[in-house]
Parts: C-alpha cells; sequence; structure tokens
C-alpha cells in the first residue's frame, strides 16, 4: 500500500530556538499581542510503500532516528495515513 | 612524508586552503572525493568547512552518510587522526564520532570575524605545539555553530577535559567572545583518546604571515609531528 508519512521535527523544549524567538518577536510587534513560546521546527511529507500503517509507522521512526531528525537537539512526531 | 587526506563533500569549500596549511606545514595533502570509499593510505583525514550538501535538513547530516565515511569512522576507531573544521565538525557530530551537535547560532545571524580561543587541551593530534592556556586571534564564520549538549555530555566533556578550544574574553575586543551562544564557551572538543577533534574556528585560513598573522599554523604542524612521530613508532 501507499502510505501517506507527514513528520513533524521540532527543537527539543529548553534549547534556545532563535528563530522562534525572532518569529515571536516579529509576532508582537505585528500587533499579535499575546503570542508566546514560539518554536520553529520543520515538516517533512513523503509517500512510502509498505506493508501496513504499523510497518510504515516503524520504518519512519528508523528514518527519524538515523537521519531526519537529531536526538541531541530535536523530537519528533510521526503521523501515518493510506 | 605523511600524508593527509582532504575529504570533498558537494559544497565543502575550504579544501584547497586546507590543503596548503598542510603542505606548508611540510606534510603531503591528497584531496578525496566524498565517493571514495578508502582513505588510500593517508595518515590523516580532514574534514574541512564549507555547506556540504547546502546544510540542507541540518549542517552535516546528509555529508556522514557519504561512501568515504565509512573508512573515516575506522580510522578514527583505530586510533588514527581524524579532524573537522567547522562544517568538518559539525559532519562529526553528526556521524557521532564526537558528542553533542551544533545549532543554529543563537543572535540568529552568520557571524564571520576573527575570535580569541584558549587552548585547552595540547594532548591532541593537533594542539601539541602551542601551549596549555595560550591564547590565539584565528577566524570563524559559521551560521550554526552553537554547541550544545546535555548536561551529562558537558559534564563529562569538562572532566575528561576534552574542550580543546575555548571561546575568551580579551581585554579591547570589541564584539562579544562567545560568537554563537555556545555552551560552556565550547569551540572545539575531542574524544576521549584525543585522535579525533572538532572545532569550528578556521586555523587553516591563519596559518601564512602573508595575511599578517600565523596564528593557525600550529594546528597543522602539531598533526604533522603526531603523524610523523606514529609513522616512525609503527
Amino acid at each position: 500500500m501507499t502510505v501517506h508519512v507527514h513528520v513533524r521535527v521540532m527543537p527539543r523544549p529548553g534549547l534556545l530556538d532563535p528563530q522562534g524567538q525572532a518569529v515571536e518577536h516579529a509576532l508582537t510587534s505585528l500587533g499579535f499581542a499575546g503570542a508566546a513560546a514560539v518554536r520553529v521546527g520543520k515538516a517533512i511529507d513523503f509517500t512510502l510503500e509498505a506493508e501496513s500503517l504499523v510497518a510504515a509507522e516503524a520504518m519512519v521512526r528508523e528514518m527519524c532516528e538515523r537521519l531526519l531528525a537529531n536526538p541531541v537537539t530535536e523530537d519528533f512526531v510521526i503521523e501515518v495515513s493510506s | 612524508m605523511a600524508c593527509v587526506a582532504v575529504i570533498r563533500f558537494p559544497g565543502s569549500n575550504c579544501e584547497t586552503e586546507t590543503m596548503s596549511a598542510i603542505v606548508r606545514a611540510g606534510g603531503e595533502a591528497t584531496l578525496l572525493d566524498y565517493r571514495e570509499t578508502s582513505l588510500h593510505g593517508a595518515d590523516g583525514v580532514i574534514l574541512p568547512g564549507g555547506f556540504s550538501y547546502g546544510d540542507y535538513l541540518r549542517s552535516g547530516a546528509i555529508a556522514r552518510f557519504a561512501p568515504i565515511m565509512d573508512a573515516v569512522r575506522s580510522h578514527a576507531e583505530h586510533g588514527g587522526a581524524v579532524i573537522g573544521i567547522c562544517n568538518g565538525f559539525q559532519v562529526l557530530c553528526e556521524a557521532h564520532l564526537l558528542p553533542g551537535a551544533l545549532m543554529r547560532n543563537d543572535g540568529q545571524r552568520f557571524v564571520s570575524r576573527p575570535v580569541d580561543v584558549r587552548i585547552e587541551r595540547r594532548q591532541t593530534i593537533c594542539t601539541s605545539e602551542y601551549a596549555e592556556g595560550e591564547v590565539i586571534r584565528i577566524p570563524v564564520a559559521h551560521g550554526e555553530g552553537r554547541f550544545v549538549a546535555d548536561r551529562e555530555t558537558l559534564a563529562a566533556l569538562e572532566a575528561e577535559h576534552r574542550v580543546v578550544l575555548r571561546y575568551v574574553a580579551v581585554a579591547g575586543a570589541d564584539a562579544p567572545h562567545n560568537p554563537n551562544g555556545s555552551a560552556n564557551d565550547i569551540a572545539g572538543i575531542c574524544n576521549a583518546a584525543g585522535n579525533v577533534v572538532g572545532f569550528m574556528p578556521h586555523p587553516e585560513r591563519l596559518a601564512d604571515q602573508t595575511l599578517g598573522s600565523d596564528a593557525g599554523h600550529r594546528f597543522f604542524t602539531s598533526l604533522m609531528g603526531r603523524l610523523v612521530g606514529a609513522g616512525a613508532a609503527a
């Protein structure tokens, strides 16, 4: 089956995220008062041929651990759908 | 004469001056393509600065899987000399040959300027000809040089004396001493044995008096001394 994969990679909580800070500052400057705790990460979308959603998720987890995210600095969330 | 392989990845841009610095220090330099799978008998390896694979995904994240990296890893694991300069440091961290990671500079901007760094450790493959505690001024040029590691790793690096270079404040300097927000002002580290070293500053860019200073020259004479010594011992 063809599985649609969506991976979200975010900087770990507690690590300084200068991009997030810059975006938060810009939002505040534009008058969007109340925007806080802005973090900037990455979204990675692709399709994957796999036996099942469970098998696809296991494969994507390995992709994240080896390449798509750096475990020292980033956390990831995987979504798979048919 | 000891030979050092300089690896060129797609997007490397400091390989020429790195090779010049090796030759100036009395060594032989050979340029190796990232698609090679052997070091062809080179005594040492340098991963040079630049923007391998355009820094896509994360700096060094894709270069670490280049074909040549298995040979680099094997060389490191057998006690061979491996140095990563700037992007090369990022590659070594991504390859887990060194701990930690290099993140976006805290000021969000690319920083290209001289910095003052203190030689914190002489027992490495490339700092033995400096005095411990010696402060030298060499350039940095990076957007992602903020060294981070978890608390335990940082504590271990300090306790095991594995910080090789540290950004320091010097009287009269006109910019913040830490250019990127690195934890503990760390500019460079080594592995436990001291044969794998990575740092963000560029000694190869200031290794000839023609440029007004050769403060970085001794990284390369230290390396050549080590490689010639190792060859004589073997």
